[in-house]
């Protein structure tokens, strides 16, 4: 393994690593990992970021940490060790949000203790960090994580935007437009549903699929 | 007792793991190919989770919680573990289900080849750890309601990937457009389910 330490920091196997989660292989709508937590929180745009930037945290430390312990995990009890290292870091990440942005913790609830289970992160370790250099480990667990946030805060933007007619709260859609005002716009209160969610998700895995096609 | 079973019905219908909170999508999601293995996964799901619910429910109320440890000695009534609840969670649930595991493995061998890798991958199936990191928000009562809330919520779930299970093994004969076949009309079923179980919401007993 002798050529892997002389090759450059992004070479082009480890930008392929970080960015191949991002479209080809993303970990929600091709390897269908961690949707648990994906749904519920994207009803409004900031819990889904504040939830994306987390996962993305938890994701790279944890791949970081399990690669630097490869060598020293026995095989048996690799999950709990996995398990440790990761709640470690999730009750980190929770106290935290806690510490800081308080009301948008109140709203993850318990979204943000499932980070925990989220398969994503299980599943990166398993696949990858017990088998791989610490460097494409980090970059390979920020690569997912960031692709996980990227479905994530697709699918908070459009649900936002049609559920409650705001991004980040501020209001986008002019108040003359609504119904109530003599217009003829109404928000469409089932997008802030959990089903629509689903839905939603379904519609980005079956763009992508035919995007695939395509190319 | 009424207060029991509105707790039950609530966790099967209205409070859904899958439809209402998406919990244990991964598994609900590979797992619902054929009804039998699903079956399989869905009462694996309501054993585990009626053991470690009320084990994380004690633990919650007699150790973790601020100033639970009074039981010990009034010394420890500042004493607050909540910020360890996280990791003793998920250490109650993985080493009950590697107890499952050798269980279904000793005495159901079929059952187990067909469960294959998802057998310990119920350790990290959001909906046991989901239904445990519930209690401290739900504040029930005594053992016998955080009893019946695990019972409720296994069946709701056993009952979600059972109801997915047979649709799939229908659609599997028909024609759907081919990017959508597979996973994305099967996000796009549950959220239809999901609408229909929304029906449920408000029912009192």
């Amino acid at each position: 393994m002798n050529n892997t330490e002389k090759e450059p920091l992004f070479s082009a196997k480890n930008r392929n690593v970080l960015l191949s989660p991002l479209g080809s292989n993303n970990p929600i709508t091709i390897q269908i990992l961690g949707i648990c937590s994906a749904l519920a929180v994207t009803a409004k745009l900031k819990p889904a970021l504040v939830m994306a930037l987390s996962v993305i945290v938890v994701t790279a430390m944890a791949n970081l940490i399990i690669s630097l312990l490869r060598n020293t995990i026995p095989a048996r009890i690799r999950i709990i060790v996995q398990l440790v290292v990761v709640s470690g870091l999730v009750i980190l990440v929770d106290q935290v949000l806690k510490a800081f942005v308080y009301d948008v913790s109140k709203q993850l609830s318990v979204y943000v203790g499932l980070i925990i289970t989220n398969c994503i992160i299980m599943g990166r370790l398993e696949a990858f960090a017990l088998a791989s250099k610490p460097w494409p480990a980090l970059l390979d667990g920020i690569g997912n994580g960031l692709g996980y946030g990227l479905i994530l805060v697709i699918l908070g933007f459009f649900r936002e935007l049609l559920g409650a007619g705001s991004i980040f709260g501020y209001p986008i859609i002019p108040d003359s437009w609504y119904i109530s005002n003599g217009g003829f716009y109404s928000n469409n209160g089932l997008m802030l549903l959990p089903p629509m969610a689903l839905i939603g998700v379904g519609i980005i895995i079956w763009i992508t699929n035919s995007r695939k096609k395509k190319a | 007792m009424e207060n029991i079973l509105s707790i039950f019905v609530r966790s099967i219908f209205v409070d859904n793991m899958v439809f209402a909170f998406f919990f244990g999508m991964c598994s609900y999601i590979a797992v619902s190919k054929t009804v039998k293995t699903a079956m399989g996964l869905g009462i694996a799901v309501i054993f585990v989770m009626l053991i470690t619910v009320p084990v994380n429910y004690l633990l919650l109320k007699y150790v973790l919680a601020p100033g639970a440890l009074t039981w010990i000695s009034p010394d420890f009534a500042t004493v607050d573990l909540d910020f360890l609840r996280f990791i003793v969670f998920i250490a109650v649930i993985a080493s009950i289900t590697q107890l499952v595991e050798m269980i279904v493995e000793r005495f159901a061998p079929a059952l187990y080849n067909q469960l294959g890798i998802f057998l310990p991958l119920i350790a990290v199936n959001c909906a046991i750890m989901g239904a445990s990191l519930f209690l401290p928000e739900r504040e029930y009562a005594n053992v016998g309601q955080a009893v019946t809330f695990a019972l409720g919520s296994g069946i709701g779930w056993w009952l979600a990937i059972i109801m997915m299970a047979a649709i799939r093994e229908k659609i599997t004969y028909s024609n759907v457009p081919l990017p959508l076949k597979g996973v994305g009309i099967t996000f796009i079923i549950t959220g239809l389910m999901g609408i229909a179980f929304m029906s449920f919401l408000g029912i009192q007993i």
